[in-house]
């Protein structure tokens, strides 16, 4: 490669790394944001839209209860008919439950719960303030003083991280269960048995690590989906594209962030 | 006007830029308290970016924004906002927030800014939907309502909290002649009875002439003619006459591209305003 191409294709690059920092400068700056005027909603008036925010929680949240529990379900179904045979090899299969509940409530329930919580919950709000954006919602809202941060983003942010983790949870016992399912119809394991090795194999580290994770998740989902619906310019084809950017981003956020976070989890717990 | 009176609203120099284009180049007004200004100008000339600059959701890239003496383009946000709860803005669209009722959108400022009851707000909520003839439609989502509804609805949100000035964007276009009327006069009424302040971008010149103080008119990223409005019944300035006339033949183009046509039809490589 010559020279100049060299240059160009560094250029490239720093381009590409500035507009990263830039983003997640950005989403940062929205996030210290909203942590002030959260504490501010706390601790003075004006105080924190309660009624909002329990709305936002059901619209964003319980909405979506049935499709988490029904794919949950299926990945624990599909955990147990794949580990079965594995675990047949050793002769161990009344440690079904084990596995299981050893991948779920650390990763897959909090991850996937999250992944589809991202679709649900991420793209309504890009599209919703995205499209307030473009209809001058936003610009009325602040220029009569209020804040679109302490009005719009406060609420959907401690609704999404209090259903991100509730669904996590959900996720959880759907997910384990699915297993059991799988476990007592066709593996004729005793549920009993099942549900006694999942408890008994689970340790404090693995749930707790599994919700701390999810609340992440959450702030990732609802962070990148304000920031993405607050910044989208260009009419109805931006309320658009703002839409796909906050679910992908949001997602490879997410599997990032699981990455660190497990990777830390590991070397100091 | 006197001289002795402090300016509620002052503009001084204004200028903004968008991608290298100048749009706004040298904007200069005094506007006295109760005054009615109507800015007049073309479409795309620049009249709702002067209107953003002024209540501050566009910076200038020079010049100043002066409002009860206070520069609001220096302000703190806690500043800004102390000076935003005393105007009240009709944005071009309407701009009702959608996921509201008619009257859940004109009780919002109420509920944010003051600590008034429930059934007093729910009255100045009738009085306000009232006066703009929308009384019956409170209950409505914005989306269940006419464009021309959706901005009398505006009008009614922005004049909740009783502001000392009021920003209307376009407040008539898209109006029937009667619904036009009945905004004009209220325009008129509340300058006149309560002595709001109005600053009021349109191109409805028949609107302009009855309701205006001062008409200033913006061409050119300028004010080419401020004056009364008999001043605008016979004027001088050819670009002014054409503008106040409608003539489709004058100083001011319809098209605003300056590439020539033909060139740009065969796709010849043409300059940018060459
Ligand atoms: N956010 C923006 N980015 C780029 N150009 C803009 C923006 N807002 C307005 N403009 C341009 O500025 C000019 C004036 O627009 P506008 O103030 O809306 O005109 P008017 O309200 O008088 O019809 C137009 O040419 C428009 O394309
Ligand atoms: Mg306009």
């Amino acid at each position: 490669m010559s020279h100049a191409s060299w240059v160009r294709l560094l250029e490239r690059v720093g381009a590409q790394g500035e507009g990263l920092v830039a983003y997640l400068g950005g989403l940062g700056y929205l996030a210290l944001d909203t942590v002030r005027h959260t504490l501010t909603g706390v601790f003075a008036r004006p105080r924190i839209k309660t009624d909002e925010t329990f709305f936002q929680m059901v619209r964003l949240g319980v909405r979506a209860v049935p499709i988490i529990a029904l794919v949950q379900l299926f990945v624990g179904m599909t955990l147990a008919f794949t580990l079965a045979p594995v675990l047949e090899m050793y002769g161990q299969l009344d440690q079904l439950a084990t596995v299981v509940a050893k991948a779920i409530f650390p990763q897959l329930g909090p991850l996937i719960a999250a992944v589809v919580l991202t679709g649900f919950a991420g793209a309504a709000i890009a599209a919703e303030l995205g499209t307030m954006v473009v209809g001058e919602e936003v610009a009325a809202l602040r220029t009569s003083a209020i804040h679109p941060i302490r009005f719009l983003v406060v609420p959907r942010v401690i609704a999404c991280v209090i259903m991100t983790v509730a669904l996590a949870v959900l996720a959880n016992i759907v997910g384990t269960a699915g297993g059991g399912l799988v476990a007592y119809l066709i593996l004729d394991i005793d549920p009993y048995h099942y549900y006694h090795t999942a408890v008994e194999s689970l340790l404090v580290k693995d749930v707790v690590t599994g919700l701390a994770k999810s609340g992440i998740f959450g702030l990732i989902i609802v962070m990148v989906s304000c920031y993405e619906g607050l910044n989208v310019s260009g009419g109805a084809g931006g309320v658009g594209r703002a839409t796909t950017a906050s679910v992908v981003r949001a997602i490879f956020l997410i599997i990032t962030a699981n990455c660190a976070f497990t990777a830390l989890f590991y070397f100091i717990w | 006007m006197s001289d002795s009176v402090e300016p509620i609203l002052e503009l001084r120099g204004i200028q903004k830029f968008f991608d290298g284009r100048q749009v706004l180049k040298d904007i200069n007004l005094v506007v006295a308290p109760g005054e009615t200004v109507v800015i007049l100008g073309p479409s795309g000339c620049g009249k709702s970016t002067l209107l953003r600059t002024i209540i501050g959701e566009e910076t200038p890239d020079s010049g100043h924004v002066y409002l009860w003496g206070e520069d609001a383009c220096c302000a703190s946000p806690a500043r800004l906002d102390r000076l935003r709860q005393r105007f009240g803005i009709l944005f071009q669209s309407g701009a009702l927030y959608s996921s509201m009722t008619v009257g859940e959108n004109v009780a919002l400022p109420l509920r944010e800014h003051t600590d008034l009851d429930d059934d007093i707000i729910r009255m100045v909520i009738k009085m306000k939907l009232e006066l703009v003839g929308l009384r019956d439609f409170e209950n409505l989502m914005p989306n269940q309502i006419s464009g021309g509804m959706r901005k009398r609805v505006g009008l009614a949100r922005a004049i909740a909290r009783d502001p000392e000035i009021l920003f209307y964007d376009e407040p008539t276009s898209g109006l029937d002649p009667i619904a036009t009327s009945v905004i004009d006069q209220l325009i008129i009424d509340l300058g006149a009875k309560l002595g709001v302040t109005s600053i009021v971008v349109t191109h409805d010149m028949k609107s302009a002439l009855h309701i205006g103080d001062r008409i200033a008119m913006l061409y050119g990223g300028e004010f080419i003619a401020v004056g009364r409005p008999d001043e605008f019944r016979h004027p001088r300035d050819e670009r002014v006459r054409q503008f106040v006339e409608g003539l489709a033949d004058g100083p001011i183009p319809l098209r605003v591209s300056k590439t020539d046509y033909l060139d740009d039809l065969l796709g010849a490589e043409v300059e940018p305003g060459g």
